[in-house]
């Protein structure tokens, strides 16, 4: 695993670093490392928050004038496709030049990739509001913004929810190729660990801190969602 | 950070990969591209070998659907860069093989999901008709099954082979190979021509594989063809919402 050291195993100093334990889990490396693990997390949900609400804050708009103006529909699909498939890794390395190892090159590329997962979901939802619906409330005196805020909005509330919960979900995850500019939240422990000798408590310290935290804000979306929408409850 | 450096970055990009000496030395960028293949290659099939039969299997007896939703939500919240890390320093050791296993375990759940979602979805009356016509079951697997599966089949390897190519880039970090040690190397060296030239090349090579991919689900799709990109007189494009992470019902 590790030729350079296992090179000079001669010497007895780099054989005792060499059998020193490593263990997958230290819950005394979590305890000595509390602030530091907070710190991260802390960054990474600011991070996570930040994308998400400034990638639902661009993409409403834009899911509203896609839908009004049909033909835009395809190349706003197409084009968020585009987007989404390339890799964070390439995205990070071409925001870098304009804004440096700084937070803000994490957080652009962020708010690009929920930007396009919320375009998508934000458009079904919409899409999928009755014709007949608009009409009758339009009928009954419906100004433009009332209809979306009193009628679509509520009846698309399911799509627009799912797509902030995976818009949550990946942006969590996708926090940690932060690294690249030493801006990764809890990813900065996984890659500290791997360049600390490989410590894999801080590894893995790191890796579940992720998952938790993607799980814990899906729970808790998932939960605003049942809290607001409380017709649905009554009927199921 | 000066505009300057910006442009100057993108030139110096520009005129990295025109120097065809970048691209043919031993260890250069076509060595960096055969092995960023090779490795994502070895994913995919790794985890079409081990996805397929096992979505076969469940979509049509129809069972397991539970697991392989919540399976494929829960892959989601993992992120790939933890799960490359974790392989490398297991005892597996950093390096190809670390790579490739950890990108095949991404590139399963797509494909198991898809697989079961297609053979799932199969009219249980055409089957049956075919049953009546004195069809094998293997002769209803391979001649009804999978053709009407295939469509999502392939959105399922297309998805993952995308992400497989996308993520693979990843590995640099973690002491693996591919095109992703451009990009490394230029982040040590501050070299932006580098870094800018590395992304490039990351992004085209994803968006090659979208392409290339997308054309051979048209290839082999059953039934009359349309050009994928040519859209048909009305149709509103619709959005697909996606899966969320714990499969918590809505």
């Amino acid at each position: 695993m590790r030729p350079v050291l296992s090179a000079e195993a001669g010497t007895s100093a780099v054989l005792a670093a060499d059998a020193a334990p490593n263990p997958w889990f230290d819950a005394t490396y979590v305890v000595d490392n509390w602030d530091t693990i907070l710190r991260y997390l802390g960054e990474h949900v600011r991070l996570t928050v930040a994308a998400v609400v400034i990638g639902a804050l661009i993409a409403l708009p834009l899911a509203l004038v896609a839908r009004r103006v049909r033909w835009l529909a395809g190349p706003v699909l197409g084009f968020s496709s585009i987007v989404y498939t390339i890799p964070s890794l390439a995205m990070f390395a071409l925001i870098f030049p304009f804004t440096g190892l700084t937070a803000t090159t994490v957080l652009v590329g962020l708010v690009v990739y929920s930007l396009v997962i919320l375009v998508r979901n934000f458009l079904t939802g919409l899409q999928g509001v009755p014709g007949d619906v608009r009409e009758a409330a339009q009928g009954m005196g419906y100004g433009r913004f009332r209809l979306f805020w009193q009628i679509e909005l509520p009846l698309a509330l399911p799509a627009f929810m799912a797509g902030l919960r995976i818009a949550t979900v990946s942006t969590v995850a996708l926090t940690t190729v932060g690294v690249l500019v030493g801006h990764g939240g809890l990813g900065q422990l996984i890659f500290g660990g791997f360049n600390s000798n490989f410590y894999r408590a801080e590894i893995v310290t790191g890796a579940v801190g992720c998952v938790l935290l993607a799980l814990v804000a899906d729970l808790l979306l998932a939960g605003a969602e049942r809290f607001l929408t409380p017709w649905a409850r009554a009927r199921s | 950070m000066g505009e300057g450096a910006v442009v100057t970055g993108f030139g110096d990009a520009v005129v990295y990969l025109n120097d065809p000496f970048n691209w043919t030395r031993p260890g250069g960028l076509l060595d960096l591209l055969v092995e960023h293949l090779a490795v994502s290659g070895t994913a995919v099939l790794a985890a079409l070998v081990l996805a397929l039969p096992l979505g076969i299997a469940l979509g049509t007896s129809g069972r397991g659907g539970g697991a392989v939703v919540v399976l494929s939500n829960v892959s989601r919240a993992v992120p790939t860069l933890a799960l490359l890390t974790l392989f490398a320093v297991s005892p597996i050791g950093f390096g190809n093989r670390a790579t490739a296993i950890a990108l095949a375990v991404f590139a399963f759940p797509p494909i198991l999901t898809n697989t079961y979602v297609g053979f799932r979805g199969v009219d249980g009356d055409v089957r049956e008709a075919a049953r009546a016509m004195g069809m094998t079951r293997g002769q209803v697997l391979r001649r009804v099954d999978l053709p009407l599966a295939l469509p999502l089949v392939m959105t399922g390897v297309r998805t993952a082979a995308v992400q497989v190519v996308a993520t693979a880039g990843l590995a640099a970090l973690v002491g693996g190979g591919g095109l992703g040690r451009v990009v490394n190397l230029g982040f040590g060296q501050q070299d932006y021509g580098l870094i800018i030239a590395g992304a490039i090349l990351i992004a085209v090579l994803a968006l090659l594989t979208e392409l290339v991919l997308v054309g051979l689900t048209w290839a082999v799709r059953p039934g009359p063809r349309r050009l994928p990109f040519v859209p048909g007189r009305r149709r509103t494009v619709r959005g697909e919402p996606e899966l969320t992470a714990t499969g918590v019902p809505q």
